[in-house]
């Protein structure tokens, strides 16, 4: 025994960490225990391996690296005697996980475990190679595993079970050979072994389809006998939990029950019995009884349908959404989302329900339960389901309030039945949040105004009543200013007074009053006080009595720091002083907004129309912010957000993705909104700098096209592909055209010189090669014609093509000319590409790539990185 | 599945974590720091947590898993504990920690349920204990001690 070893024992070492005072001092502990530790290690101390290994562990957890201890936890696992090794496995699994190459090392002392004759150490050898084992290790050991799946004792064969679960998934392709061990293993009475032998059905099943089969042809009949005896079974105090005998059991059944009955009509049919019976008579006071409820829900909701089964389901979805647990709750709400796509009329009956959840004190259960109530809006409740979410807006938290307006307003402007109820409460929300209310909302709102001339008075009357009392709402400072600058007129003369509303009187003077407000509060921005300049140009035309004192504000801007309103103020000031007679003419009414190009607009389709963009908003040319429009469309990850077109595209992004990119794009035009998002996504494989694109795509696409306006299918978009077709030129050109008989260059001109080209990637069932071309006197950019070759003897479809590239260089990819890739290489795929590297002659391209395609029905992923690129490049 | 199981003190130590995804360890202390200032700023009504005896148990599992169902398999895991210890408190947790370990070993594997009965899951605790014992008579018998002065 060497006289300096650790002398410490587990439990000293802990206490002595426990009683450290401060972080210092137990650092200090960790430390010294750590060196000594690492001197046994050197010196292959044996007999406190053990201990060492524990006190590592616990070193661990306290979040110290404890690397050097791998190859311990090995040793220990080669030792012969059964601490050794279940001290030495659980460090394993603690210390290592299946990425790291260490962890192959085991196999072998794996395998020989796995053919123990002590039962507890194939136990052990199995508890880690289900929980860490990697693709390799699956691979070499599965025979081993799957004979233990009839070892004579049920601790292992349960065991075993759970192991091949972790294998099957881990290689695919080894699930038919568990096939039948499997199957046998839900005929056993020992519920360690039925359950997790149901798992592994359910788990080959999701995998296999072969597997689906056979287990729903041979065992549906078992497992429904199984289900109805333990339902019916007397009190078990072994595995009794609330009154149920063995729950987990109960739900495993279930699910495995699920995953037969899908789409399948006689499975489904000879299942309908035990469902009813357990959704009818399981107890649900209790977690366990909800358990089981839940699933038997999931089950019956999945399965093929029998109307008066779901309509049960969804009833014992809406007694738990009445029940005091929170958890309870949220799992109903969750479920009866899903629900509503199957049946929507009966979870209709539950609302009231569901509006109580909204004003939970639970966030997610709020939240759930909103988007619950967004989904079961129409035409008939939308009235008094608006008002009850307006109701609750005013007394809602504030994390709470952006959800909840976005939500109202998006309801509201779908399936509002008349234009005054509409703006009654667009008003009403903006007078109650308007700071949370996007960008988009409130252009939408300006939109509706101007198209419903009847109630110009009336819209403008009520903005004037509300700015009285809730001029802190950003928004509503903003249509206020809008419609006061517009239709000041009809407010001073009251036209157009409906009966519901009651007399005002305002002067010309007030009408003033409201913009020098607007224009002069400290939180107003530039975009509030740019649009009052507007209003107020526009009013000293239509009050010639106010026109002196307007001119007088008016005059204040001309040396105000921010340069939109200094331009607008002096440009104003100009108008007013030396060009009354065209004044009147210049602020006339504006011409109704077309709310049908609006919404186009909104919808990200093609920018069609001239830019419509007559919003008094930071005046945006249509081609900017469009490239944002497709990526908000792919990446829309809540529902319900409209897409964005215009100033806002950015801002969205923003709030989609979390980025923190450049504000929308300046007056100085060609801003790059996307840029730093452009970073992000490359992570997600998408392409760079879509504002980049414009110009010089276009010249080389669209020199021998015809101008067509592309027709873009969603695919493409798919794709992630900002092609030129999305910008505003209308010059962008058809794809197929230009792609269809292509040589390896794309452009028309000479061609720069030659590069080889190169087979980027090849695996067995694919070819991908890249051919080059660079224009001359254009060194940094390369033109890219990528070939795709399908080199199995299946048609690929839904073919999708993504590249994602490192910062220096920038990429774009045209739309590819099929998304079918015939087989056997019966014809191929073209796409072009083009990357610009700003480091050109400094650093070589490389790609990573990703390809996505559907084979049989089946998705299919390749991925792999290119580094062959020519050097000159 | 069930992709990890942490136990966390009140005051943020890490007492238990079990992971059946693979997580880097970077990932690990980053998914361990969240969770123990989330959790330990909420109340006891979340979903995903479970109170007990000063602990929150924290899991994650899989989208389409019944999370009242992960529930239940971490009350049966704590009521196993409780046993075992006969009302366990933290203490016991931090000696012991490598037999909070062993026992969830015996109720979990590879994130799916492996026991549904305490009883046997205790047995088999109890006999691998006695296998330990056995080893460590032996271990100080007198012919293993005679083997090792003469090694």
């Amino acid at each position: 025994m060497n006289p300096f070893s650790s002398g410490t024992r587990l439990r000293d070492m802990i206490r002595a960490i426990r009683a450290s005072k401060t972080a210092a001092e137990e650092r200090a502990v960790v430390r010294k225990e750590c060196a000594a530790i690492r001197a046994a290690i050197n010196e292959n101390d044996q007999d406190y391996r053990h201990r060492n290994l524990a006190k590592l562990m616990f070193i661990h957890m306290l979040g110290y690296p404890t690397h050097f201890g791998q190859m311990e936890c090995l040793k220990l696992i080669a030792s012969p005697g059964f601490p050794e090794k279940r001290i030495g496995y659980l460090g394993l699994m603690l210390l290592l996980d299946e990425r790291q190459e260490v962890l192959m090392l085991v196999t072998n002392s794996l395998k020989q475990d796995l053919n123990h004759t002590n039962q507890y150490i194939v136990g052990l050898a199995l508890c880690a190679l289900g929980n860490i084992c990697s693709a390799e290790m699956a691979r070499d050991l599965a025979p081993e595993v799957e004979r233990l799946l009839q070892f004579r004792d049920p601790n292992i064969r349960k065991k075993a079970a759970l192991c091949s679960i972790r294998i099957i998934k881990k290689v695919p392709d080894l699930a038919e050979n568990f096939i039948n061990s499997a199957t046998a293993l839900l005929r056993e009475k020992h519920h360690g072994v039925l359950i997790t032998g149901v798992q592994l059905c359910t788990d080959l099943c999701k995998i296999s389809p072969e597997a689906l089969e056979h287990v729903r042809k041979k065992c549906t009949d078992v497992l429904v006998r199984t289900l109805r005896d333990l339902a019916n079974s007397p009190y078990s105090p072994e595995y009794d939990i609330a009154g149920i005998t063995d729950p987990f059991l109960h739900i495993r059944l279930l699910k495995l029950l699920r995953v037969l009955g899908e789409g399948d009509a006689d499975a489904s049919d000879s299942m309908n019995d035990i469902l009813a019976q357990v959704a009818t008579k399981t107890e649900s006071n209790k977690v366990a009884g909800n358990a089981i409820l839940y699933e038997c829900v999931q089950t019956i909701m999945s399965i093929e349908d029998n109307g008066g089964l779901r309509v049960l389901a969804i009833n014992s979805l809406g007694r738990f959404l009445s029940n005091r647990d929170n958890n309870i709750r949220y799992v109903a709400l969750n479920m009866l989302m899903k629900a509503v796509t199957a049946d929507g009329q009966a979870v209709q009956r539950h609302r009231a329900t569901i509006l109580e959840c909204v004003k939970d004190s639970d966030a997610s259960i709020r939240k759930r339960a909103l988007e619950l109530v967004y989904v079961l809006v129409n035409e008939t409740n939308v009235k008094p389901l608006a008002k009850e979410l307006i109701d609750y807006l005013e007394v809602s938290e504030n994390d709470f309030r952006g959800d909840l307006t976005a939500k109202i307003c998006s309801i509201v402007s779908k399936f509002s039945p008349e234009k005054i109820w509409y703006i009654d409460q667009m008003l009403k929300v903006l007078s109650e949040a308007g700071n949370y209310v996007k960008d988009e909302v409130w252009h939408a709102l300006i939109v509706v105004i101007t198209n419903a001339t009847e109630l110009h008075g009336y819209t403008v009357r009520a903005l004037y009543r509300a700015f009285q009392t809730s001029a802190e709402q950003e928004s509503l400072v903003r249509v206020t200013v809008w419609c006061i600058g517009e239709y000041g007129d009809l407010l001073v003369n009251n036209v157009g007074m409906l009966d519901i509303e009651d007399p005002i009187t305002v002067t010309e003077s007030d009408a003033v009053d409201v913009l020098e407000i607007a224009i002069k509060r400290h939180e107003s921005d530039l975009t509030t006080k740019a649009m009052a300049l507007v209003a107020l140009l526009k009013l000293s035309s239509c009050f010639p009595s106010c026109s002196e004192r307007i001119k007088e504000i008016i005059v204040q801007f001309k040396g105000n720091l921010m340069l939109e309103l200094q331009q607008r103020a002096i440009e104003f000031n100009s108008i007013l002083a030396k060009h009354q007679n065209i004044r009147s003419t210049l602020v006339e009414r504006m011409p109704v907004l077309d709310e049908a190009t609006f919404i186009g607009r909104k919808a990200g389709s093609l920018p069609g129309a001239a830019s419509t963009t007559t919003m008094p908003s930071v005046g945006i040319p249509n081609g900017e912010a469009k490239p944002a429009a497709p990526l908000i469309d792919l990446l829309d990850l809540s529902s319900d957000d409209a897409p964005a077109p215009s100033s806002s595209g950015g801002d969205l992004l923003h709030d989609l993705l979390g980025v923190d990119l450049s504000p929308a794009p300046q007056q100085s035009g060609a801003g790059q909104p996307s840029k730093s998002g452009t970073d992000v996504l490359l992570d997600l494989l998408s392409v760079g700098s879509p504002a980049q694109s414009s110009s010089s795509t276009v010249d080389i696409l669209t020199s021998n096209t015809n101008g067509k306006s592309p027709v873009s299918p969603l695919d493409d978009i798919s794709s992630l592909s900002l092609s030129s077709r999305v910008n505003s030129n209308a010059g962008a050109a058809p794809m197929m055209d230009l792609l269809d008989g292509f040589g390896p260059s794309p452009s028309k001109e000479n061609n720069g010189p030659v590069y080889p080209s190169i087979t980027a990637y090849e695996s067995s069932s694919l070819r991908l090669t890249f051919s080059f071309s660079k224009q001359p006197g254009n060194p940094e950019t390369t033109n890219i014609q990528a070939t795709f070759t399908n080199l199995s003897s299946n048609v690929y479809t839904d073919f999708v093509f993504q590249a994602a590239v490192p910062k220096f260089l920038q990429l774009h990819l045209d739309p590819a000319s099929s998304n079918t890739l015939p087989a056997a290489g019966n014809g191929s795929v073209t796409q072009s590409l083009k990357v610009t590297n700003s480091q050109h002659g400094k650093k070589n391209l490389v790609m990573r790539i990703r390809i996505a395609y559907k084979l049989n029905g089946k998705d299919t992923l390749e991925e792999g990185q290119i580094n062959n690129f020519p050097r000159e490049l | 599945m069930i992709h990890f199981v942490l136990l966390i003190s009140r005051q943020g130590k890490v007492r238990l974590t079990k992971w059946y995804s693979p997580y880097s360890q970077k990932e690990r202390s980053k998914v361990i720091r969240e969770l123990s200032s989330e959790i330990l700023s909420r109340g006891p009504k979340l979903c995903n947590f479970v109170e007990w005896r000063g602990f929150k148990v924290v899991y994650k599992s899989d989208q389409d898993d019944n999370e009242l169902e992960t529930l239940s398999i971490i009350h049966h895991y704590v009521e196993t504990l409780d046993r075992y210890f006969g009302s366990v408190c933290e203490l016991d947790l931090i000696f012991n920690f490598h037999k909070a370990y062993f026992i969830l070993d015996e109720i979990l594997l590879a994130g799916e349920m492996q026991e549904t009965s305490k009883r046997t899951t205790l047995r088999l605790i109890a006999a691998q204990e006695e296998l330990l014992e056995a080893a460590k008579e032996e271990a100080s018998s007198l012919s293993s001690i005679i083997a090792q002065a003469t090694k």
